[in-house]
């Protein structure tokens, strides 16, 4: 039996990768779940699995309304799709496949979903999908997880096959940092702490996890002390670990590659503007369409970047100054 | 045991009270795939109500799903819950929504939105051929469904799959929601297209119910490709003031004497 193989901490590593690996490794231990693959297997990294298990993988052609619907009808057998294809069609094409056909009966499906935010690069605008998690966190019964690294994806998918019910989990493309060495259980629901602060909380998700630390480095400098937790779920969301920052540092800054219009940051926001209202700023997409370019030009030119956020944190702190 | 004939009566009697208590709902379509629903239920489909959730059952998808109270009558009928729970169809803190849901006993999928059943259906059938069960999956489709763009991809997903263990039933009443189907967006000769995507059509009148029989009997048995039986039927059927009149589609309110004249034509009242 393959065992999981994780990287180790500073490796550079598509999560796309991952997901063929984590897939290959688990469909050694369980025989229940089955790939629903939209012609899309080499872009969302599934291929590995397609070439070891043609057996599992059901092909649906470039029609994912059909997929979608299917696999609701499928999960009532016991059996877990796993549907993969790019975030664009995933979340939206098919988006009331999703909601109705898999999210209201509450089936036991895990969309997996590629190409999504900035990320995506020089496709441009139509792929690069920046209102997945506004739309996904809004259907009630759905699970929503973005894996900030390579390893953290490995484990989430391990434990999103043991969840019931239906799971949305963003898969990045570019070459992201690998946060820790090893495994490292993945709880969905729980937000991990990866960095102790007292005067602001740095709140990322996916990709820009990795550049909250690097803010929190430059802020350290300037004597500023920054906490920083990765969100990897979106929903539910760790009431507790978000309640804990706004008490104990009173202020937040939020990251996501995605719209700051009902993304992450906004499910923090809601959260907060009703327990403790401290003062909050999103960093993320402001409202617009992305553009073609590499990952880290667009990132400069929308600032998803660790200098926004250096700047967002002494700006958030100027309005928690401005409180006393 | 009823004939099958008497069970399609009393599913359109019991679809007459769901929607007049309801003051609202679509008789239309309901009535129209009534001696559908009877045969599928009092003839071919193996369900068990005292083991409504056993994984060799076969399925059904209403993909129509605003003709439910048709549905709920024939589950009612067939044991799943009292045919005296007909009456609390689309009411608060009752079980019967007004588009069908999985937490009502003897459904299996949620409709209401057209388009997305025969693509759960096939999903059924597919989890069949992996989970290596023998159960038969049927889809009802409307006229609606056959204009949504997912209907086409499922249509065109089921022969490529080789699912001989599906059947679509398409009730073919000629009339939807706001005027007749070739007013609204004709998709005539309908079996021309499926036989060239693949399915092995049978056309039949779908309220004979020796011809409903015959057809669906075939159809569990043909192997290869998936079977599309095109069931012409007559919107309202069974109640003359109701049949062929697109006003009946819904969400209708029966006054008190239509609600009788009604059920006196049905021969629920003498």
């Amino acid at each position: 039996m393959k065992q999981l193989s994780y990287w180790k901490r500073g490796e550079k590593v598509s999560l796309r990768d991952a997901f063929g690996r984590v897939l290959v490794s688990m469909a050694a231990r369980r025989q229940d779940f089955y790939l629903f693959d939209a012609d899309v297997a080499g872009g969302t990294g599934a291929k590995p699995f397609v070439s070891d298990y043609p057996e599992r993988t059901l092909q649906f052609g470039i029609a994912e309304q059909n997929m979608m619907a299917a696999a609701g009808g499928f999960a009532d057998s016991g059996l877990i799709p796993i549907v993969t294809t790019f975030a664009a069609f995933g979340t939206m094409r098919a988006h009331e496949q999703f909601r109705t056909a898999i999210a209201y009966p509450e089936r036991n499906v895990k969309l997996c979903c590629s190409h999504l935010g900035l990320d995506v690069g020089p496709d441009g605008a139509t792929a690069q999908m920046l209102e997945d998690l506004a739309i996904m966190r809004s259907i009630p019964n759905v699970t929503v997880i973005v894996p900030a690294d390579a390893n953290q994806l490995m484990s989430a998918f391990a434990a999103l096959l043991d969840w019931q019910g239906p799971v949305y989990m963003r898969i990045g493309r570019s070459p992201a940092p690998v946060l820790s060495d090893g495994a490292t259980a993945f709880q969905i629901g729980r937000a991990d702490r990866l960095r102790e602060g007292h005067d602001l909380t740095l709140i990322a998700c996916g990709v820009m996890v990795a550049k909250a630390l690097e803010a929190a480095e430059q802020l350290a400098e300037e004597g500023i002390s920054a906490r920083v937790v990765n969100l990897s779920t979106i929903k539910p969301l760790d009431r507790d670990e978000l309640l804990s920052a706004a008490r104990e540092t009173g202020a937040i800054v939020t990251a996501e590659d995605h719209s700051v219009l009902g993304g992450m940051g906004s499910a923090v926001a809601e959260l907060l503007i009703q327990e403790i209202p401290v003062p909050v700023t999103m960093v993320g997409v402001q409202d617009q369409f992305g553009k073609s370019g590499e990952p880290d030009e667009l990132a400069e030119k929308f600032g998803l970047t660790a200098q926004t956020l250096v700047k967002a944190a002494r700006a958030v702190l100027l309005k928690k100054e401005g409180r006393k | 045991m009823e004939t099958i004939e008497e069970m399609a009566r009393q599913v359109r009697c019991l679809t007459i009270e769901g929607i007049y208590h309801a003051r609202s709902g679509h008789p239309g379509g309901s009535l129209s795939i009534a001696d559908i629903l009877a045969v599928l239920y009092f003839d071919q489909m193996q369900v068990d109500p005292s083991d409504e959730k056993n994984p060799d059952r076969d399925r059904l998808v209403l993909s129509k799903g605003h003709a439910c109270p048709a549905l709920y009558a024939a589950l009612a009928l067939k044991g799943f819950f009292p045919v005296d729970e007909v009456k609390g169809l689309r009411k608060i803190d009752h079980f019967l929504e007004g588009h069908p849901h999985v937490t009502i006993p003897g459904v299996d999928a949620p409709s209401g939105s057209l388009g997305m059943g025969l693509s759960q259906g096939l999903g059924m059938a597919l989890a069949a051929r992996c989970a290596k069960r023998s159960y038969h999956t049927y889809v009802i489709l409307g006229d609606g469904d056959m204009q949504e763009g997912n209907t086409w991809e499922a249509l065109m997903s089921a022969p490529h799959h080789r699912l001989d263990n599906l059947t679509a039933i398409f009730d073919s009443n000629g009339l939807q929601g706001d005027a007749s189907v070739a007013t609204q967006m004709g998709f005539e000769p309908v079996r021309p297209k499926l036989e060239a995507f693949g399915w092995k059509v049978e056309e039949v009148d779908g309220h004979n119910l020796e011809e409903l029989k015959e057809a669906l009997t075939s159809a569990r048995t043909d192997v290869d490709q998936p079977v599309f039986i095109l069931a012409r039927t007559i919107k309202g059927k069974g109640v003359g003031f109701m049949e062929n009149q697109q006003v009946w589609h819904g969400s209708s309110t029966l006054t008190d004497e239509q609600y009788r004249q009604a059920l006196t034509a049905l021969g629920d009242i003498q």
